[in-house]
């Protein structure tokens, strides 16, 4: 399915016409986290297909099972992107954090295989103007796995070339914008959790005027 | 359709191609020869320039290789590209989502075919008036009255010059001049060449002896000497070239500088834009120029009235349309 998915990706790559950018940082062959923005339903595909081809096929990206579940979505999301479908919050039945608990478990363990993962912190779509608070779940990752650099990656325009609602795409020219991996002054151990969330979100957010 | 690949093309061909090795030939020695950081990094700019050139007249000449579809589908993509540049720069809202989709996806491919089927008279009203009238109608549909007129307007001044107005430049393709006939492929690499020799003319002219800035609030690049150099050589260059026109050598001369005018006023306006913006180009497509648009704004604005001309002086008067 490789050569569907260098297909897909060329594909999104040029409708979405990204222009990329790495700031101080550089595509490696190393174990990330990349976390963006979520304005659209082309985020994980265009975050995907502006990686190098090497990083592509070791990096995972991380969709909601309620869209992604059926049909033609579900073969391109799995069989193509290798996409992790977990649930969101308040999407499932009843059990909320019973639920979280599996979608963690199901990342860390794409994480054991050596996977990078793309996740979105924000858990659904803004309107693409400003960065919701984030889930706690990238900090549930960042502490189970100290190891693993956590890359930020701005992504703007996508919720101009497909809008939330909206099925059929504008070709508008977007920008990916790769940020420094996150190093908090504290240090990992002494972080607690709304610090933490606080400063990956400003990271974030710092890459919106670069 | 098939275009008569003659004498005089083949000429052109070799002439162009010449000047192409003999700019990069300068570039290389200006290369070698630079020492301060500015002079490089001009020089870096000039070079990279020059290689794009060699692109972009390669891909002209296969596209006009292939015929009337060929150019057309060329400019049809350019028109895409120029268009997507133009509303990636100006701010639009949610609300204009469907009506640009019809933008990109309907009226910039239709006005192509209308005219690869050579219909002039629907060609020559279908976004001034057409689109004029849907693009209101569909953003009423979208419910959203904030900033109406602004939005309206905005969408259709974008489709009118990037789509319409560039039209006009493989539009001559159609014209059937009396006695020109298969010829008009001609016309057409006679009006991008003088548009295009403008630009660099009044680049180089710029670069050697610019002085006395003509407009510093819009594009501080652009001087009085530049702009009457280029434009006096883009006339001769016209005047020279007059063989291969319908026109006589003084006509030859009178379009060129008309061309070479309304170029010039095509960069000042899409200057404007972009200073209004706040960004120096409208992209970053082709290595050195900048976007597609800051590279085809001379032709948007000058193909219309070249066109126009054309046909008033050699088909009207005859009596004929083509």
């Amino acid at each position: 399915m490789s050569w569907v998915a260098n297909a897909v990706a060329a594909g999104a790559r040029h409708l979405a016409g990204a222009t990329v950018r790495w700031l101080n940082c550089r595509p490696e062959e190393r174990q990330r986290v990349y976390y963006a923005n979520h304005t659209s339903h082309l985020d994980f595909v265009v975050l995907w297909s502006v990686l190098p081809r090497e990083l592509r096929m070791r990096t995972r990206p991380v969709a909601a099972r309620d869209y992604w579940q059926a049909g033609i979505r579900r073969r391109l999301a799995v069989n193509v992107f290798h996409a992790i479908l977990v649930e969101r919050r308040g999407k499932s039945e009843k059990d909320g954090s019973h639920s979280l608990g599996h979608a963690l478990d199901d990342l860390l363990g794409a994480m054991e295989q050596g996977d990078s993962l793309i996740i979105f912190p924000e858990g659904t779509r803004g309107r693409g103007d400003q960065i919701a608070p984030f889930k706690s779940g990238i900090y549930h990752l960042w502490t189970r796995r100290p190891d693993v650099q956590f890359v930020p990656v701005y992504l703007a325009n996508l919720n101009r070339v497909l809008p939330k609602g909206e099925v059929l795409p504008v070709p508008f020219i977007s920008r990916v914008v790769f940020g420094p991996p996150l190093a908090p002054a504290a240090g990992r151990d002494s972080e607690t959790r709304d610090s933490f969330l606080r400063e990956a979100r400003e990271a974030l957010c710092a890459l919106q005027t670069a | 359709m098939r275009f008569n690949i003659d004498r005089q093309m083949v000429w052109l061909v070799e002439g162009v191609v010449a000047g192409l090795i003999a700019a990069s030939l300068v570039g290389f020695f200006l290369a070698q020869r630079a020492r301060s950081e500015q002079a490089k990094a001009t020089v870096a700019n000039l070079n990279a320039r020059i290689r794009a050139w060699w692109v972009m007249i390669g891909i002209f000449a296969l596209a006009l290789l292939v015929g009337r579809g060929g150019a057309l589908l060329l400019f049809a993509f350019i028109s895409f590209l120029a268009l997507r540049e133009y509303v990636s720069l100006i701010p639009t809202v949610m609300a204009d989502h469907r009506t640009l989709f019809w933008s990109f996806f309907v009226f910039t491919p239709l006005q192509y075919w209308i005219i690869y089927r050579g219909w002039y008279g629907v060609a020559s009203i279908m976004i001034p008036v057409y689109a004029f009238l849907f693009i209101p109608v569909r953003l009423v549909l979208s419910g959203e009255t904030a900033g109406f007129l602004d939005r309206a307007a905005r969408i259709h001044w974008g489709l009118m010059v990037c789509v319409y107005c560039l039209s006009y430049a493989p539009a001559l393709l159609i014209l059937d001049i009396p006695g020109y006939e298969r010829q008009s492929a001609k016309l057409l690499l006679f009006l991008v060449m003088v548009a295009q020799f403008s630009d660099i003319f009044q680049y180089i002219w710029g670069k050697l002896a610019g002085r006395r800035k003509i407009a510093p609030l819009i594009s501080p690049n652009k001087t009085w000497e530049g702009f009457l150099g280029g434009i006096a050589c883009a006339a001769l260059l016209g005047m020279g070239l007059w063989w291969m026109t319908p026109y006589s050598p003084w006509e030859a001369l009178f379009m060129a500088l008309l061309v070479g005018l309304l170029g010039f006023a095509g960069g000042l306006i899409m200057s404007s834009i972009k200073r209004d913006r706040g960004v120096k180009d409208f992209g970053s497509t082709i290595e050195g120029h900048g976007g597609i648009l800051d590279r085809v704004d001379s032709i948007c604005f000058s193909a219309p009235v070249f066109f126009h001309l054309t046909r008033f002086i050699f088909i009207s008067t005859h009596g004929r349309t083509p």
